[in-house]
């Protein structure tokens, strides 16, 4: 929702006078709304009229770095309602609650075990993001440092004494940790922290109201970097509230709610935690903290994570290339799909399904699938052929029979062709789900 | 400082429907399930209605299903050999609001069961259980035409939910539909221009658009997920905004779609990294339901019953309902 040309015209000196480079001052404002030039090119500009502009200019969602190093945390800055309209940034980022007054060797260890969590999905990597550190007093400032010196993993320091939160930062100095969080009870204080520490600040109201007012304090006592807890915990509050943040940033630009969100899930059960978690994930927050770690909540809402943010111009693609699945030998058959993520990966479930171990000639067609890759020739005859040569299918298998998705029939002739009348063409099933009955009863090496 | 919501200003709600009839109505259910009806997004209480809980299904074949992973074979046990037993189990110990017989068994590529079969497992079923039913084909165009209007015929006046009628094939169950007094499910496969289609056709033979309800294919969590969910999304905003061709309630087959993902099925030996196999299953199950339940969905067509126990507490909370 940038401005138009005509909104930062009358904010302009309107003389006309060329010294930015352009002849005009309206030419000059149309420019700095398509961003193809930049304010200080105007010698001759207000300051009244620079921090309107500059204030307009900014992002509705100022994007908030947690963390220092490589594995720094990035949210905010998200421009859209849903994800259809655009894309959705920069993934919630997930956080693991740990309780400060775990003996030593448990915390070192859980610290460690958040750090090391991955999964390969798709061929992305996909981590955990910070720990939620809570405890208080002097257990609290140790268990600070001791993860400030571990893990490469960003902190959220959750304790709201402010002394303590002094020291905490002091032993985690350089880590840019998280500080959650200032209340109305010690903004003040919370906010000096965070400038002086140069650390982001969450702040958590009782509703919205008194969350854009402890916002607003923190601001001016000199927090730049805020993250908003609403202070709702039961999931239809928490969906409300983060709604009512989006909104009120995007559509309202409402600068006190223009931060990303922190949320925490209330459920000691794994599973209820989970489904509070992929609500939240799905509803905007940029920041969800939960409180267990079985592996399968893990790869459950990094799963989630990653299919609300993908970009829905750019399909997950997986690189082209002969696939094995099961173990397939010389008389296995060999079936030919395209790169789109999702068709390979069903492609894959339904042999694995057959329990007839196959190869699979993967084509990079720009992870479109099968249809939309032919309608745009990017699945053509001559392609194909190319990669069944290219990755040198023959090797592997004795036969010289090549399956071809249903849908493109239309290319057996002009394939065999292609491929010398080396290869003989099988039409496979149109619809991946028809593959396990074809490769049981009609597949012959 | 009073902050005030922003609130969009919707000029339209999403249709209500009934589906089940009970003795007064001509049927002989014991209970109905009524969906539809909201006047905003999902579960937004500050901007308007959502007066209908979303309703869950359970899925029951007409045939043992082939490959089931252990957990759902040890939840059902030998009640996956008769309908009628299974769909009991899913009414009266898993609590499921609906069940939905689909006639897997008709496919020619399966047993390749008669029409008078389908009518016999649709009549079993309907004995056994109370709740309102989804009667769903084969998926065979052909076969389907061959088999849903007998299967209509012998649940003529209990309001069932029948599926699906395409694009391409709407006719002969649009038909049979109306003539027994039943309920429609359109699919379009994750496209809102062929929805939108397939639901002028079905209404230019005559049937209500209140008798409607959308599937536009399911992807599981990991699979496809995320079209499916904005595909709900622009669905449910274009209902908001006064597109009466899509407000008409969604439904999703979350089962059979989450558990196809390996994540889902692996055995624990398998995949040893992504801990216990029961409760990643009914993770990823339940998951893929709450994600839609985000987007808008109303039916939920679920299988393991600790799933469906779970996203029961998961409507209870997101509608405001937590004990």
């Amino acid at each position: 929702m940038g401005l138009t040309g005509l909104d930062i015209f009358k904010q302009l000196p309107k003389t006309n006078c060329g010294d930015c480079g352009v002849p005009t001052c309206l030419a000059f404002a149309m420019k700095l709304a398509q961003k193809q030039a930049s304010l200080d090119q105007c010698p001759h500009v207000s300051e009244e009229a620079t921090a309107a502009l500059s204030g307009a200019a900014a992002p509705p969602i100022k994007l908030i770095t947690v963390g220092a190093d490589e594995r720094k945390l990035e949210v905010g800055n998200e421009t859209v309602l849903f994800r259809h309209e655009e894309t959705f940034y920069h993934p919630t980022g997930i956080a693991v609650a740990v309780d400060a007054a775990l003996p030593e060797a448990e915390l070192s260890a859980r610290i460690k075990a958040i750090g090391d969590v991955s999964f390969e999905r798709v061929g992305q990597t996909l981590t955990l993001n910070a720990v939620a550190l809570k405890g208080e007093g002097e257990a609290f400032v140790k268990a600070a440092a001791l993860a400030a010196q571990q893990s490469a993993v960003p902190l959220i320091l959750v304790n709201e004494d402010p002394a303590v939160m002094g020291e905490a930062l002091k032993a985690c100095a350089g880590k840019r940790p998280l500080i959650y969080a200032a209340t109305a009870e010690n903004v003040d204080a919370m906010a000096a922290l965070s400038k002086e520490h140069n650390c982001p600040l969450a702040v958590r109201g009782s509703d919205l109201s008194s969350l854009a007012d402890l916002s607003e304090k923190a601001q001016a006592a000199g927090a730049a970097d805020l993250v908003l807890d609403s202070g709702a915990r039961e999931p239809a509050a928490v969906l409300a509230n983060e709604t009512a943040i989006r909104r009120a940033a995007l559509r309202k630009r409402f600068r006190p709610l223009g931060f990303p969100t922190i949320v925490f899930t209330d459920g000691a059960d794994p599973l209820e935690e989970t489904q509070q978690a992929a609500t939240y994930i799905a509803k905007y927050a940029g920041i969800v903290v939960i409180n267990n770690m079985e592996p399968w909540e893990l790869l459950t809402l990094v799963t989630v994570r990653q299919n609300i943010y993908t970009d829905p111009q750019k399909p997950i693609q997986i690189e082209e290339g002969l696939y094995e699945i099961g173990s397939p030998d010389e008389s296995s058959p060999v079936l030919v799909t395209t790169n789109f993520s999702l068709t390979y990966f069903t492609v894959e479930g339904d042999v694995e399904a057959s329990r007839v171990p196959a190869w699979v000639v993967v084509v990079d067609t720009e992870g479109t699938s099968v249809l939309t890759a032919w309608a745009a020739e990017k699945f053509t005859a001559e392609i194909i052929a190319e990669k069944v040569k290219a990755f040198d299918v023959a090797s592997k298998v004795n036969h010289r029979k090549l399956v071809i998705p249903g849908h493109v029939a239309v290319l057996s002739g002009k394939l065999e062709d292609e491929l010398s009348q080396e290869w003989k063409i099988v039409v496979g099933p149109r619809e991946s789900s028809g593959i396990p009955t074809f490769l049981r009863t009609s597949w012959e090496a | 400082m009073a902050f005030e919501i922003p609130v969009e200003k919707w000029t339209a709600a999403v249709s209500a429907l009934t589906i089940g009839a009970a003795e007064a109505d001509g049927g002989t259910r014991t209970s109905t399930v009524t969906v539809g009806g909201e006047t905003t997004l999902p579960f937004l209480g500050f901007e308007g209605d959502t007066p209908n809980r979303p309703a869950i299904a359970m899925e029951v074949l007409d045939v043992p299903p082939p490959n089931y992973p252990e957990p759902l074979s040890a939840a059902f046990g030998d009640a996956v050999n008769d309908p009628a037993v299974w769909a009991k189990r899913c009414v009266e110990e898993f609590g499921a609001d609906m069940v939905c017989l689909r006639l897997a068994g008709a496919h020619p590529d399966q047993e390749n069961k008669s029409a008078e079969d389908c009518a016999q497992a649709v009549k079993s079923v309907l004995g056994a259980v109370g709740v309102p039913l989804i009667i769903w084909g084969c998926g065979q165009p052909d076969k389907d035409n061959e088999i849903m209007p007998r299967c209509s015929e012998v649940a003529a006046g209990e309001n069932c939910l029948l599926g699906t009628a395409t694009e391409d094939n709407y006719k002969t169950i649009t038909a049979a539909c109306m003539a027994d007094g039943h309920k429609l499910i359109t699919e379009a496969p994750i496209d809102i221009n062929i929805q939108k289609q397939a639901n002028i056709l079905v209404s230019e033979m005559g049937l209500d658009l209140s008798r409607i309800v959308m599937f536009q294919a399911t992807g599981g969590l990991g699979y496809g997920m995320e079209y499916a969910y904005s595909i709900m999304e622009r669905t449910r905003l274009a209902a908001l905004g006064g597109d009466r061709m899509l407000a008409m309630p969604m439904l999703s087959v979350v089962g059979p779609e989450a558990w196809k993902a390996k994540e889902a099925r692996s055995p624990e030996e398998a995949a040893p990294e992504w801990g216990a196999a029961e409760e990643r299953g009914v993770s990823w199950e339940t998951t893929t339901a709450t994600c839609f339940l985000n987007g808008g969905t109303d039916i939920l067509v679920m299988w393991h019953p600790r799933a469906v126990a779970l996203l029961r507490k998961t409507i209870d909370s997101l509608m405001g309902e937590e004990a």
